[in-house]
């Protein structure tokens, strides 16, 4: 009895997960960016793989606790014994893996492999507990240099840029949101003032970690207008759940509005 | 040589209720110990649990004894973000150290290796004794964070640095609770590293007359293999932490790199890497999850051949190799804990291929227990059930893995609820179940008595659908993108998750609930449960040879010969490995 009961509580739980994968009860959003179609495939793919080795195993579990449940006589092994099982592991399970490795590779390097785009629009983000900030470069196209020991948020130095002796920072333009135009391809790079962060975007596709001490680039292609929530991933303090940013991805004409609203305000 | 550790193991029992039952050189003993240990940390980690569960779900819910325990943490009964940070600090630590690393490994590694070799201890007593102290001591100083004033650390069962490595200007928690817990950690690892250089010891030298490596019960061998795991592991989060101790209060910076400004202040710090912090704590950090799963495995080899009466397909032999493959390639996949961590994307790839491959030798033992089913007789005794519920449990799991190990779908989901749901079922619950069978199967052999059969039945099956409720609802929030070791959700599109966050609460308090018919079964049955004959499996391993519980010396001075495999069941019939007669599975 009990092993009919364990059967038909595993096939009721793998016939339920199934179907909530299948009919994307919850979801991933829908991919704004032109290399996240290659990873949502790759989920696609993972889920067929995967899926199937699941229901696959716990259905073989649940049929045999049903047949063998409490049978008497003699009892026998599987015919050809665990040679088949071996050879079907490394088999089945081998193609697989090398599989997923290897179209998982491309869409791995599609994103991360490929150096940016020259002409990219070069942001700087700074992260700190708990709160991002962006940098653009200004009409000079070129970043001041950062001092940390000049960040003071009290008087809005978020970077720790020195106007008066640096050129270069004069016209640099900092904002709390960050706005990019649509199908250019954007480089950010990432640095930490203090722990680590992460910079998070669903609809991007893209998650990345700040390390402190460190500069990490980042870059992408937005194909479609709108305001979406980018949202930090490591653990940095007890602001945590509540760090966020807004990215507007916006038309061209659209976001030189906005810059040059965002340079007079500075 | 080995002769004379054998002799010097034959210490006399001690007298005086101290060195008795306290600070016992017994392995019986410092088995229930460890087991007592973790049973109490389960059920604070669990209590954790829900608190958190509780604060997500319905933020505005009052807990008054989080208030009594925490006045600054949880004014009112309401939870502080940061507070809730420690306690998910303490959860990830409490469980990951003291439960789930103790428990299956030095609980009943300690209680049932030297019986199971045929030996009257371990191989060395004392250091065994100071093993389980200095895990208490351990235990002793996480649990005191809850007592001083800023509260535990609220930085992760990970400490990534700086968070962890900069002291109180990185938030509360991170000053002396922190210390706390980094001392805690190395006095575990302290601990760990001598558990396993007896463990290894022991299986190597101490095993009686006849008992070949390819007559070793498959717990056994499990302990052995996770023990050379542990010892490499261990050793390696050792010095890990003493640098972050060092970063903390020696003012280096091994972690810490120059130019950090908290509250507009530069640290003193510079020409530190907190990337070396994460390859340093993940080389420890994956083999942890094999070390957690490694005795799980041996546990449920072992008890499954006695309730389908007959020997697990493969032998020992593929069922071991598998694990000592998994044991091995443990060590190269650490990398893929950081895809997203600003590690080179080429070394990704390097840490990718591995982790996907690990998954070979986790199938081969997934197909040897589910295909041993075929043609066996199966019985439903608890521990059984525990078993069938381990391998549902880890193969859903495992599932998961193939997700996380591939970069590009990580990049997506890393950070994500789904993480959590994958590592609860792999690791987390799948070593609680094999945990419960072993508790379940061992029980009569450690206490003399049965535990009640309906009671654990109905534990098992609240806990089988309980586990599944709360953990497949995590998966699914994460590919929403809900982001894990969040104290609310104040995004947009976190929000709508609610419902989700709801019912995996109300399933988490259910889940819950039915660990204290556990518990009162454990307890009950200690004093009333009916007396246990002997051998009350029909199994054929060497703890089953010796009463219930066994002698102090195990064995009341005999020298057992062994002259067959563990696995010798066909149907009713079952041949002692010490029983001169026939073989009669050929194992």
């Amino acid at each position: 009895m009990a092993g009919k009961v364990f059967a038909v509580v595993v096939v009721l739980v793998t016939l339920v997960t199934a179907y909530c994968v299948v009919t994307h009860v919850w979801w991933m959003p829908v991919d704004i960016s032109v290399h996240g179609p290659k990873i949502d495939h790759q989920i696609e793919e993972t889920i067929l793989v995967a899926g199937l080795l699941f229901i696959a195993g716990q259905i073989v579990l649940a049929s045999f606790v049903f047949r063998y449940g409490g049978a008497t006589g003699k009892p026998k092994q599987i015919p050809g014994g665990a040679k088949p099982l071996v050879i079907f592991a490394f088999v089945l399970v081998g193609t697989e893996v090398l599989a997923l490795s290897f179209i998982g590779s491309k869409a791995w390097g599609a994103v991360y492999f490929e150096a940016p785009d020259p002409s990219s629009l070069r942001i700087d983000v700074q992260a700190g507990q708990f709160a991002y900030y962006f940098r653009y470069s200004g009409p000079d196209g070129k970043f001041g240099p950062l001092h940390p020991e000049l960040i003071n948020e009290g008087n809005q130095n978020y970077f720790g840029l020195d106007p008066d002796h640096d050129p270069d920072a004069k016209d640099d333009i900092v904002t709390a949101e960050i706005g990019i135009p649509v199908n250019k391809p954007i480089l950010l790079t990432l640095h930490s003032k203090d722990v680590g962060h992460s910079f998070y975007v669903r609809e991007l596709r893209v998650q990345q970690d700040f390390v402190p001490g460190l500069s990490i680039p980042v870059h992408f292609t937005a194909i479609q207008t709108g305001r979406y929530e980018i949202v930090c991933t490591q653990l940095c303090g007890l602001g945590h759940y509540n760090m966020k940013a807004y990215l507007s991805v916006l038309s061209q004409s659209d976001f030189d509005d906005w810059l040059k609203k965002q340079a007079a305000m500075q | 040589m080995a002769e004379t550790q054998v002799h010097a193991a034959h210490h006399a029992p001690s007298q005086g209720f101290i060195r008795k039952y306290v600070f016992s050189v017994d392995h019986k003993i410092i088995g229930i110990q460890y087991l007592t240990l973790s049973m109490v940390s389960a059920f604070i980690g669990m209590a954790l649990s829900w608190a958190m569960r509780i604060h997500l779900a319905y933020p505005d819910f009052r807990i008054p004894i989080l208030g009594w325990l925490s006045p600054n943490g949880a004014p009112n009964g309401l939870m502080t973000p940061e507070y809730y940070l420690s306690l998910m600090t303490m959860h990830g630590t409490i469980m990951a150290f003291f439960v789930l690393t103790a428990a299956p490994f030095a609980g009943f590694g300690n209680f049932v290796l030297p019986i199971q070799v045929g030996a009257a201890d371990m191989a060395f007593p004392r250091l065994n004794m100071s093993s389980f102290w200095v895990t208490f001591v351990g235990f002793l100083l996480a649990a005191a964070t809850f007592f001083i004033p800023d509260g535990p650390p609220l930085s992760g069962w990970t400490a990534y640095a700086p968070l962890s490595a900069v002291g109180s200007v990185a938030g509360p928690g991170q000053g002396l609770g922190q210390t706390l817990w980094v001392l805690s950690i190395a006095m575990f690892c302290v601990a760990s590293l001598m558990g396993a250089l007896n463990f290894i010891v022991t299986t190597l030298d101490m095993r009686t007359k006849g008992l070949t490596l390819s007559r070793l019960p498959l717990s056994t061998w499990a302990w052995f293999i996770d023990a050379w795991v542990s010892l490499l592991a261990f050793a390696v989060l050792l010095p890990c932490g003493l640098l972050l101790a060092l970063d903390r209060l020696g003012g280096t910076s091994f972690f810490i790199p120059g130019g950090l400004v908290f509250n507009d202040q530069l640290q003193p710090h510079s020409g530190g890497s907190p990337l070396l912090f994460q390859h340093l704590f993940w080389f420890f950090g994956h083999p942890e999850v094999y070390i957690i799963i490694l005795p799980a495995f041996g546990i449920v080899s072992h008890i499954f051949p006695t309730f389908i009466r007959k020997p697990l397909v493969g032998g020992w032999k593929v069922i071991t190799f598998a694990e000592i493959a998994v044991g091995t390639l443990s060590f190269v996949v650490w990398g893929h804990h950081m895809f997203v961590s600003g590690m080179s994307p080429f070394m990704a790839m390097v840490f990718s291929v591995p982790t996907l491959f690990i998954t070979i030798p986790s199938v081969i033992a997934v197909l040897v227990w589910v295909f041993s089913l075929y043609g066996a007789n199966i019985r439903f005794d608890t521990p059984m059930l525990y078993s069938l519920g381990f391998v549902s449990l880890f193969i859903t799991g495992g599932i998961g893995g193939f997700f996380l190990a591939q970069p590009s779908t990580d990049s997506y989901l890393h950070a994500t609820s789904f993480v959590v749901g994958h590592f609860h079922f792999t690791m987390g619950l799948s070593a609680i179940f094999a945990t419960f069978a072993g508790f379940y199967y061992w029980y009569p052999k450690i206490f003399g008595r049965t535990m009640n059969e309906k009671l654990g039945k109905l534990h098992f099956w609240l806990s089988f659908v309980g586990v599944y409720c709360v953990f497949i609802t995590l998966h699914l929030t994460g590919f929403a993108g809900s982001v894990r070791r969040y104290s609310a959700f104040v995004d947009d599109f976190m929000i709508p998750l609610m419902p989700a966050q709801r019912f995996m609460t109300i399933s988490a308090l259910l889940l819950g609930a039915a660990q204290f018919i556990f518990l009162f079964n454990a307890i009950w049955s200690r004093f009333k449960g009916p007396k246990s004959s002997d051998n009350p499996w029909g199994a054929t391993t060497l703890e089953w040879a010796t009463t219930s519980p066994p002698p102090f010396d195990n064995f009341g001075g005999r020298q057992l010969t062994v002259y067959h495999g563990p696995m010798e069941y066909d149907d009713e019939a079952s041949v002692m490995q010490t029983s001169p007669e026939a073989s009669i599975a050929g194992t």
